[in-house]
């Protein structure tokens, strides 16, 4: 027989234990994770990509799932984008809820027409009676010389079609959580995920969760400067806001996770802490996630600005092939510092 | 057939007196080919067109009314009158479009019958023997949706009867001088599946062909590829002044108007008389006479109606300034509201 004192000590244990149990994974199988809850979840929803069956994928986000749910749950396809694609969106259109995978976001280009045609107006255009709950996703970003073409930013080529929604994963716990909430999603969107970012390591939940797909995420509270960063630059940003902790700054980090659309209360209320803001992405400056995030701070919040917004983009250049070079394609945490510093002043 | 040629004679009519706008593409000619096919179907049974969708719309079953308002860009069309001619849908009758690119289809087409294959093998619907029928013209058998299309419906079987409406013409391209291997139909055996070819202006020849094909396909046996010789009578759209093609050509095809060859052969057969065919012409003018008025009658879209379908589920356009999402804000279903 327990004491009442005992009872509730247990008990405290007991939640305790339940909320935070955690175990720890790697990205690429926090995403295999939420993929596999959801295809046990709901038998509508199925895998079709190159390499994604038998190959396990090529970043192995699929392993394993061959095996278990079969070859037609998860489908491997010819070498044909845009036709897998748009069978993805006939698939969606009729009752199922596919997950295509683009190899490498870069091959998604050949799927163009499916996508901005057929995924982001479909639903318009038919008035209504046909959703399209697919979920379009695959590595994308500058990785370790893979060279111009596999190392392409497309989330600034989608963002303007209507009706799609676009999110980026940075970390284990948001990777699952994205994938969930993306499946489970009435909406096509399109999961953008970084060659560079498999491997990262984090303790995650055992219990089932989601992610807001809608939701920026706090990733650093600040007073001094605002910066909005996502997928893997926010790691650049991490590393420059402890240079800069260190020389007594104190910086926001926001990784705004929805690149489309904006969550402009988490946004609009750093602004209106901080009145300055830099943007860090890995998007090329011209007609990048930054250039619209500009025009929507401006636009809503330019009255609690004090300095002009600076944004930190890649170059506007092919990523070349050699180290050197690539290396200052992209955003640098000593950049970062830099800009900051000069924001601050 | 009738419907539809009466149907289309009347969007011409209507276009002409400033009822309906934009691109518009006639189905004179090649009613056999919708007829043959569609009529074979159950309404489970899925339908893919082109931006030439009209007829097969009627032919599904959506009413003539409901494609007149649509055309007619009125709230009461069968897509709220946001699609418009190309963009034909209706849930019901299980018409999955209606595409302005040529070629965009066939995949959605493909995607309708991989999900009749998941639904019998995965969700273990053990009857579920659903057929999708994908149109399509000349010009589109040179594109790579084509191809990749029917590769993928050959190699994984899938319940689809690939319809090639030959009319010979692209706008203003001849298939001939488009096309290394004019014979449409040769293309089905390189990806393993049957390719027939038939006179698409007989709708006797047609519908045996579609039995075949269609029967195939419920099977389980597979996708086939038809090739329907046809001929459209009118200009590729209701803008194009049409004077590439040989007069020749036009009277050639005029002589094998597949309305004329029916009657023609329902009162040798005496399966029909005089009388009863003019009572289905008068019959189908009162049918589009009244989608007509219908059409007419019906209110243009207000703009609350802007914003509400672009997503399915209209968190999609985002959270505010204020903290609740966009689509909470009243101005929302005003369609004024700033996203």
């Amino acid at each position: 027989m327990l004491t009442p004192f005992q009872y509730l000590l247990s008990g405290i244990y007991l939640t305790r234990y339940i909320l935070y149990s955690r175990h720890e994974l790697l990205l690429f199988e926090a995403l295999q994770e939420g993929l596999e809850e959801e295809m046990e979840r709901d038998i509508r929803v199925c895998v079709m990509g190159e390499d994604v069956g038998h190959y396990g994928g090529s970043y192995k986000v699929t392993k394993g799932l061959a095996k278990k749910f079969g070859d037609l749950r998860v489908l491997d396809t010819p070498i044909a984008e845009n036709s897998f694609t748009g069978m993805g969106i006939g698939a969606a259109m009729t009752g199922l809820r596919p997950v295509v995978e683009g190899m490498n976001m870069g091959f998604l280009l050949l799927a163009f027409n499916q996508i901005s045609n057929n995924c982001g107006m479909l639903h318009y255009t038919s008035g209504g009676q046909f959703t399209i709950p697919i979920v379009i996703r695959g590595p994308g970003g500058v990785g370790r010389q893979l060279g111009a073409e596999h190392s392409q930013r497309l989330e600034s080529y989608f963002q303007s079609i209507p009706g799609i929604q676009m999110v980026a994963c940075s970390t284990p716990y948001n990777a699952k959580g994205l994938m969930k909430a993306a499946i489970r999603s009435e909406n096509p969107v399109i999961l953008f995920e970084h060659v560079l970012l498999y491997n990262l390591k984090e303790r995650i939940p055992d219990e089932d969760y989601i992610c807001n797909l809608e939701e920026a995420e706090m990733v650093r509270p600040g007073e001094h400067v605002t910066i909005l960063t996502y997928s893997r630059m926010r790691y650049h940003v991490m590393q420059a806001a402890k240079t800069l902790v260190n020389k007594g700054y104190d910086p926001e980090v926001i990784d705004i996770r929805s690149l489309k659309p904006f969550d402009l209360y988490t946004i609009g209320n750093s602004v209106k802490k901080t009145h300055r803001v830099l943007i860090v992405e890995e998007c090329m400056r011209t007609g990048g996630i930054g250039a619209s995030l500009i025009a929507a701070i401006t636009e809503n919040f330019n009255d609690y600005l004090d300095a002009p917004i600076m944004c930190l983009s890649s170059q506007d250049v092919p990523t070349p092939y050699a180290g050197t070079l690539e290396e200052v394609t992209v955003v640098q945490p000593a950049q970062i510092v830099t800009a900051v510093e000069q924001l601050c002043q | 057939m009738i419907l539809g040629r009466a149907f289309e004679d009347m969007c011409a009519q209507m276009y002409y007196r400033g009822k309906m706008f934009g691109f518009v593409h006639l189905y004179n000619g090649q009613e056999a080919v919708s007829t043959g096919f569609i009529k074979l179907l159950k309404q489970q049974d899925s339908v893919v067109s082109t931006y030439r969708d009209h007829v097969h719309a009627l032919s599904k079953g959506v009413p003539a009314r409901a494609v007149m308002s649509e055309l007619f860009g009125k709230t009461t069309g069968c897509c709220r009158g946001q699609g418009g001619s190309m963009h034909m849908f209706s849930r019901e009758h299980n018409l999955l479009g209606g595409f302005a690119f040529i070629g965009e289809g066939i995949p959605v087409a493909t995607g309708a019958a991989f999900t009749s294959k998941y639904k019998r093998e995965v969700l273990k619907e053990a009857d579920c023997d659903h057929v999708t029928l994908a149109f399509f013209g000349d010009g589109t058998c040179n594109n790579g949706q084509f191809f990749e299309c029917l590769n993928m419906a050959a190699l994984w079987k899938l319940p689809i009867v690939f319809v090639v409406e030959n009319n010979l013409w692209a706008i203003g391209m001849s298939h001939l001088r488009a096309t290394s291997d004019p014979q449409i139909y040769k293309k089905g055996p390189a990806f393993g599946m049957p390719g027939i070819h038939v006179d698409g202006m007989d709708v006797l020849k047609v519908r045996e062909v579609a039995k075949d094909a269609i029967g195939r396909a419920r099977r389980g046996e597979g996708p086939t590829l038809v090739e329907c010789e046809t001929y459209r009578f009118r200009g590729h759209s209701l803008a194009d002044p049409d004077e590439l093609r040989d007069p020749a050509e036009k009277a050639h095809y005029a002589a094998r108007d597949p309305i004329t060859a029916l009657k023609k052969y329902l009162i040798e057969n005496s399966l029909a008389s005089e009388a009863d065919l003019k009572a289905i012409d008068k019959k189908i003018d009162e049918v589009v006479e009244d989608a007509v008025e219908f059409a007419d009658e019906s209110p243009v879209p207000s703009q609350s109606q802007l914003l509400e379908n672009v997503f399915a589920d209209p968190k999609g356009f985002g959270i505010g300034p204020d903290g609740r999402y966009r689509c909470e804000d009243p101005k929302f279903t005003e369609g004024t509201a700033h996203v």
